[in-house]
């Protein structure tokens, strides 16, 4: 059994050896997938070290004491190469894995459609076998950073004569080629950060079905347990070291230009940090009515952050991911939610102000335009419910109204 | 920090579920909740005897099994679940916990074997009656031959009625507080069971006229060991109210899952699995607090304070909220004396106000806040 300290003792020893600024950041995450240092919990075979997870935040530390940049992690790469390394063929992770590691390729997730959003799997756009490739034809909306992805994780029909779960299959499309356009979505809160998708006789390989034709629904849901878990694309996005050299000057560019879209997520959880200080600098913690209501929101946030810590806790002893992602999903909406609600009591008629003329610089009253996102995106609270309920709770399943064929459901 | 049980843990829960599912029923607790007594000797001789619960936070030392409060709060939660109605929270949480902080080593040699192997029942009287009949509310201790005499009215004493060991906190003339033995049979001493609407625990008034009594350790400034003390009771009464949240909870889905209307089990509507679902993840929140107070007790940490109150108020809320949706999802049926959810509605509608309601306990928690917990 591998201890801490060895453990520390051989990344310490790696990267005194071979961390090197002066590389270019491809260079040096080339150097890095091939060591396993960069993802030391994937597999041996896969640019990893098949390091339990309790053993890899030292190795993260370690990275860090030494101010070695890490392989890229934001965004959905880190959703695709998780579903690829669960469902993907070996010469898919070949493909794919080290791109996406070294920040060479990015990737967006086309399942969402206009008529298919809580009910992921009556997507209809089509992919029909041409007896070489797929042809891909139909509309995908809600996909962050479609704009300058290279790649699309694609839940689509190639069968429409069996029950609607049985005829998706999962496929990596190209986003560079003719076929598919992409438009900028405008949202509530002023900014853009999602597009729709547009395909006009697109082209698959044969080769690039993730899993088996008709088993997208299975491979589709390992995409989304991880979203649910990983919070978005928003892992590994809070380091900017603030390091000269050339290295860092590209890898702060590649997070800026991933990170743009997200810019406003720390607004829709809430921004249950910005609380406390504001309620002082108003005055406000001398009014009981306010003190009850902030307490109220700090105390959510925190047992939330526990009940997060005790999931992964016991996901390190050996439990598998499963559906409290769904509860922890749950949390966030209800502080968000309370947390808008608290802002508001703290800001009184401040509350009505926006941009320049708004409380900290507009930032109260973007939590206000941007929270409801909150409990729609990656799975509404409603979504969310009926999966605790009948996974954790196991009660029934409510009657449905869409089954056999799918040609014959009723849709939008 | 760890949240998650070790295997010994989790087969410490399992010995204590088996013994109380095998023991003690709704049907003993509607057996004992009638008489003023209010709990059943055979069975806390056996509790103690088989399990040796009484002494689970009293050190080995004393006779005590020397655990922490992971494993205390593992017994209060399977307690909660199956409502057991016995001098657990009087005397194996507040009165030992009494004697080991403030009393002295004779004390402790004196007092915790008995505690630990359940002979003496302890109660704690720390919060005085305020009326007419005791101005200011202060129980007072006054120099006497061989001790002090007391005076004064105890109010909300849990138990105080058929504990064998009274520790009662009273001032002294120079305002110095301090906790005091006073015997069950001393004369002077009045104790009456008060009606409250919870009657699965029993609460007493303790009204004391010149009372003699004897210093548990030397008398000072308790009020902070006194706080902890209260303190880690309340983190206890949280893990209570945990077990009992997360037994409603089982309750209403079971019942919704065999319950037909319309043609089809009321489980199945999202009106009914919503409101189980929403359940589960507040009462998770409160488990995770509890949890977290506990760590903080055990590791002594400065925000055991702050981390109680958490608890304290999320466990409240969650049990009520639990209970009484365990009723409504019930119907007209959870509403009957005959059905068994109003016994835990009761202990819950009690517990959300003792030992300070949630709203005290939010204000506390923010007047003590700190991101590093």
């Amino acid at each position: 059994m591998t201890t801490q300290d060895e453990v520390r003792r051989e990344v310490r020893e790696w990267l005194q050896a071979n961390w090197n600024p002066d590389l270019s950041l491809v260079a040096w995450r080339t150097l890095l997938a091939e060591s396993g240092w960069g993802v030391p919990g994937w597999p041996r075979q896969w640019y990893g070290r098949d390091l339990p997870a309790a053993l890899t935040p030292v190795v993260d530390e370690e990275f860090a004491a030494a101010n070695a940049v890490g392989v890229a992690k934001t965004g959905i790469r880190m959703l695709a190469a998780a579903t690829l390394l669960e469902h993907g063929s070996d010469d898919q992770k070949k493909a794919f894995l080290k791109r996406i590691l070294t920040g060479e390729d990015t990737w967006c997730q086309l399942f969402s459609e206009p008529g298919s959003g809580s009910d992921l799997a009556g997507a209809t756009t089509r992919a029909d076998f041409d007896g070489e490739r797929w042809i891909i034809n139909g509309q995908k909306v809600w996909t962050t950073s479609a704009h300058h992805a290279d790649y699309g994780l694609l839940l689509a029909r190639t069968d429409w004569d069996v029950p609607k779960h049985q005829g998706l299959t999962y496929v990596v499309l190209d986003m560079k080629q003719q076929g598919v356009e992409v438009h900028q979505l405008k949202q509530m809160n002023g900014h853009a950060s999602f597009n729709q998708v547009f395909f006009t006789d697109a082209v698959v390989p044969a080769d690039r079905i993730v899993g088996q034709p008709g088993g997208g629904w299975q491979v589709a849901m390992t995409t989304l347990a991880h979203e649910r878990r990983g919070a978005d694309g928003l892992r590994g996005a809070n380091r900017d070291s603030g390091l000269k050299g050339s290295i860092y000057d590209e890898e702060r560019a590649e997070i800026a230009t991933v990170m743009a879209p997200y810019k406003w997520y720390p607004q829709r959880a809430g921004r249950v940090d910005l609380v406390l200080p504001t309620a002082k600098a108003l005055g406000r913690l001398n009014d009981p009515v306010a003190v009850q209501e902030i307490a109220r929101l700090l105390i959510l946030a925190k047992t939330a952050e526990w009940t997060a810590r005790r999931a992964r806790a016991a996901q390190a002893e050996g439990r598998p991911q499963g559906p409290e992602g769904s509860l922890g999903k749950l949390a966030a909406s209800e502080v968000a939610r309370l947390a808008a609600r608290v802002h508001t009591l703290i800001q009184g008629d401040q509350a009505l102000l926006a941009g320049d003329d708004g409380a900290v610089d507009g930032m109260i009253a973007e939590v206000l335009l941007s929270v409801p996102a909150t409990s729609i995106a990656g799975g509404t609270d409603e979504i969310q419910r009926n999966i605790i309920s009948e996974r954790v709770l196991s009660m029934p399943r409510e009657p449905r109204a869409d089954g056999g064929p799918f040609r014959e459901v009723p849709r939008n | 920090m760890s949240f998650v049980l070790t295997d010994e843990q989790q087969q410490f829960r399992d010995v204590v579920r088996r013994f109380l599912d095998d023991q003690f029923s709704t049907r003993d607790v509607r057996r004992l909740m009638e008489p003023r007594a209010g709990f059943d000797e055979a069975f806390w001789g056996k509790l103690n005897r088989d399990l040796g619960l009484a002494g689970i936070i009293i050190p080995e030392d004393y006779g005590g099994q020397g655990f922490g409060y992971a494993e205390l709060g593992i017994v209060m939660e399977e307690m909660g679940r199956s409502l057991v109605c016995a001098p657990y929270l009087s005397s194996a949480v507040l009165a030992a916990d009494a004697v080991l902080t403030l009393g002295s080593e004779a004390d402790r040699e004196t007092l915790l074997p008995g505690l630990a192997d359940g002979s003496l029942r302890g109660c704690l009287a720390s919060q005085d009656y305020s009326g007419p009949e005791c101005p200011g509310g202060v129980t007072t201790a006054t120099a006497a031959q061989g001790g002090v005499r007391l005076n004064g009215i105890k109010d909300f004493v849990i138990d105080g009625h058929t504990a064998n060991l009274l520790l009662v906190v009273a001032r002294s003339a120079d305002g110095e507080s301090g906790c005091y033995r006073v015997s069950d049979t001393a004369s002077g001493l009045d104790r009456r069971c008060l009606t409250t609407l919870d009657p699965t625990r029993k609460l007493a008034r303790l009204t004391l006229t010149d009372v003699p009594a004897v210093s548990l350790g030397t008398p000072g400034s308790l009020e902070s060991p006194l706080q902890a003390i209260l303190d880690r009771a309340t983190v206890a009464l949280a893990h209570e109210m945990v077990g009992g949240a997360e037994k409603m909870l089982y309750s209403a889905v079971d019942y919704a899952c065999t319950r037909r209307q319309f043609g089809r089990l009321i489980g199945s509507f999202q009106a009914i699995k919503h409101k189980c679902a929403d359940l589960l993840l507040e009462i998770e929140l409160a488990k995770s607090a509890a949890y977290r107070a506990a760590v903080a007790i055990d590791q002594h940490e400065t925000v055991a304070s702050l981390t109680a109150s958490i608890a304290k108020c999320t466990a409240s809320e969650a049990y009520l909220h639990a209970a009484a949706e365990c009723i409504q999802i019930h119907g007209g049926i959870g509403f009957t004396w005959d059905h068994d959810t109003h016994l835990w509605f009761k202990r819950a509608k009690a517990s959300e106000v003792m030992f300070g309601d949630p709203s005290s306990h939010r204000a506390r928690a923010l007047a003590l806040w700190s991101d590093a917990i």
